[in-house]
């Protein structure tokens, strides 16, 4: 009885597994043969796919795009450094802080637990709200938050310490922890989009009228979706959080959530493996320009590309992609492997339909 | 009484600016549904033009050694090529897509530009001096009131005046507005949509390159982010005003600037660094009650 219940669940979530299948293989031979600096490369790029998967879980299956979920993935990374960081310091420099935060220092664990609900509960807060608005009004006020997030934390002296850096968060995150993360965050995605919660928000992105016309609540769907993904986004950033052992407000505005936006615009906004792929090949471009930009080597000179390039790059790259394969890389499909022996309804509808 | 007609002197000065910034942005929205946040990088763009590209903290002047009236030429005509491009390149291949798409890739543009501003002159802030005999106050009616605001408000009047004028009078500004009211009928019946967007783009050129004079002349700093914050401000001046309409935009352009000083100069201290949190929760609050802003258009309603 149990063991059919197992072997149900592995069935179910396979399709998603075998996207970690590659990441494991990198993460083995990371941690077994490569340098530091590429096992922190491949950590980073491990966060980004949380962060990324997050980020998918609402705009892919919503089709609103949303510009404020780096604010989520904040709350809960100065939620986990309020309950684990630098407890000499903490009850000087943040003296905002209620004694619980103040003078306790909580368990690793709890910390995750505790952060990844703040995010939840925040994005719930902002979702009864916002997600009455659909469309272009949605995106623009996902913005809005997103600037009053910044605008908050970044005066908020007493408990942030304003734009200053907080240092001494723990760093536990290894490229094994991120895996994990990375894990949890495709497996909670794909039950999600595979959930009736799931389809009916996926299928109200795609009509509208005639979902709501089905007896869809446009409302109550796109609700759940947005405190999932901001959950989810908001345990990128506790891990991000403890992988670098710093935090500051500006990590989390402008430049993260247009670095994100990109992967998932790079590799498609309307699949889950599209969101892991994007993450992968922008990540991979970028470490290539930073190779170029420390200069290489070539028949005896020295050339390297100027500070910038990169980020040019990027941009150039995301419009292209806007511009000619607009599905991104993935288009809409999700990646097959032998063993998913079929793909689920809506993926292959989807497929077919246009915007 | 008389620190009251101050601070207002300070919130329509600011609100002018707004204004300008809010209306390049609700022109463009009009004619292709795009929310142009490349705005800001244009703004910075007219400034850096001023300067000799150098790592140096106070930069030898370009643009800005020429007498003033070629000064100001040679800017809009930078910002207003720039926008051309960017037109050209980046949001016509787009032109069907829906708008949040469309706003997608231009913070794709303006992310660009951006890099392409640092990697020309370096990502350090800059000090430039440019018309500093306007930042004396004068004395009017009793309030001491700087003169760049007193030009600020001036340039911000001529310029909605010349803009009215263009749109009701001219044949091309009556096909803008005509564009605007429904593309696809516009262009049924024979309106050049290429050369309406085009023009949308060289006033909004105009007008940024206006505003980066403005903003220099008041600040005096070179900063690769200085257009950040007046175009986020003027952003949420056209969602407030209504999407489209351009009294709209002006009118939330000056809604958002009077706020914003009235915020800063009335809120308990406590609370006054809050100030943009609670400028931006305004935004939220009348998308709330008023999805489609102040002043509804045809242009915002979707068409099913």
């Amino acid at each position: 009885m149990q063991k059919t219940a197992v072997r149900a669940f592995l069935e179910k979530v396979w399709p998603a597994l075998v996207l970690l299948l590659p990441l494991l293989l990198v993460v083995v031979l990371a941690d077994l043969y490569g340098s530091v600096l590429f096992q922190r490369t491949v950590t980073d790029a491990l966060i980004k796919i949380v962060l990324v998967v997050g980020l998918y879980i609402f705009i892919g299956n919503s089709g609103i795009v949303s510009f404020g979920h780096i604010g989520f993935a904040g709350i809960a990374a100065y939620f986990a450094t309020w309950m684990t960081c630098c407890a000499m310091m903490k009850p000087i420099t943040m003296t905002g802080l209620p004694d619980f935060l103040r003078l306790e220092t909580y368990s690793l664990w709890s910390t995750a637990l505790v952060s990844v609900a703040a995010a939840g509960l925040a994005a719930l807060v902002i979702g009864l709200v916002l997600m009455r608005l659909s469309g272009l009004a949605a995106s623009i006020s996902t913005l809005a938050a997103l600037f009053i997030f910044h605008a908050v934390y970044s005066n908020w002296d007493s408990v942030t310490m304003g734009r200053a850096s907080i240092v001494g968060v723990p760093t536990y995150v290894t490229v094994w922890v991120a895996l994990g993360g990375a894990a949890l965050a495709i497996v909670v995605a794909w039950l999600y989009q595979t959930s009736r919660f799931g389809l009916a928000t996926r299928a109200a992105r795609d009509d509208e009228v005639a979902a709501q016309a089905s007896g869809i609540s446009l409302y109550w769907n796109r609700l759940i979706a947005f405190v999932i993904s901001g959950m989810v986004v908001g345990l990128g950033g506790v891990l991000m959080v403890h992988f670098q052992g710093t935090i500051s407000v500006n990590a989390f505005y402008l430049n993260l959530t247009f670095i994100t936006l990109a992967m998932l615009v790079v590799g498609g906004m309307r699949s889950l493996s599209g969101a892991v792929v994007g993450v992968v090949v922008l990540t991979s471009v970028a470490d290539v320009f930073r190779r170029l930009e420390a200069g290489i080597d070539l028949a005896g000179t020295r050339l390297s590309t100027p500070v910038g390039t990169q980020e040019m790059f990027l941009a150039a790259l995301m419009l292209l992609i806007l511009v000619f394969r607009k599905d991104g890389l993935m288009g809409r499909r999700e990646l097959r492997f032998p063993g998913a022996r079929r793909r689920t309804g809506t993926a292959a509808r989807s497929s077919q339909t246009s915007v | 009484m008389r620190n009251f007609l101050q601070v207002m002197v300070d919130a329509i000065a600011l609100g002018s600016l707004l204004a300008l910034v809010a209306l390049a942005i609700g022109l463009v929205f009009g004619v292709m549904r795009l929310i142009n946040f490349a705005q800001g990088d244009y703004i910075t763009l007219g400034a850096y033009a001023l300067v000799v590209p150098a790592a140096s903290l106070t930069p030898t002047l370009l643009l800005g050694a020429l007498p003033v009236p070629l000064m100001v030429v040679g800017v809009l005509l930078v910002v207003v090529m720039m926008a051309l491009a960017t037109e050209r390149m980046a949001f016509r291949p787009l032109r069907d897509s829906d708008p949040a798409t469309l706003l997608i890739s231009s913070f794709a543009v303006s992310y660009f530009l951006q890099h392409l501003i640092m990697l020309v002159h370096t990502g350090r802030p800059k000090s430039i001096g440019i018309g500093q005999a306007l930042t004396t106050p004068i004395e009017v009616l009793g309030l001491r009131v700087p003169g760049i605001q007193m030009v600020t408000m001036g340039v911000t009047a001529a310029l909605l005046i010349a803009l009215v004028l263009f749109l009701k009078r001219t044949p091309m500004g009556i096909q803008m507005r005509a564009a605007a009211e429904n593309f696809q009928m516009a262009r049924l019946l024979g309106v050049p949509a290429n050369r309406v967007i085009a023009m949308a783009f060289v006033i909004s050129g105009v007008l940024g390159g206006t505003v980066s004079l403005l903003l220099i002349v008041q600040t005096g700093t070179l900063d690769i982010r200085m257009g950040l914050m007046p175009v986020i401000f003027a952003f949420f001046a056209t969602v407030i005003g209504g999407m489209g309409s351009l009294v709209g935009a002006a009118l939330g352009g000056f809604l958002v600037g009077v706020a914003s000083v009235l915020l800063q100069s009335y809120l308990p201290d406590g609370l006054r660094p809050f100030r943009d949190a609670f400028v931006f929760g305004l935004v939220i609050v009348i998308l709330l009650v008023r999805p489609k802003g102040l002043i509804v258009t045809g242009a915002a309603r979707e068409r099913v």
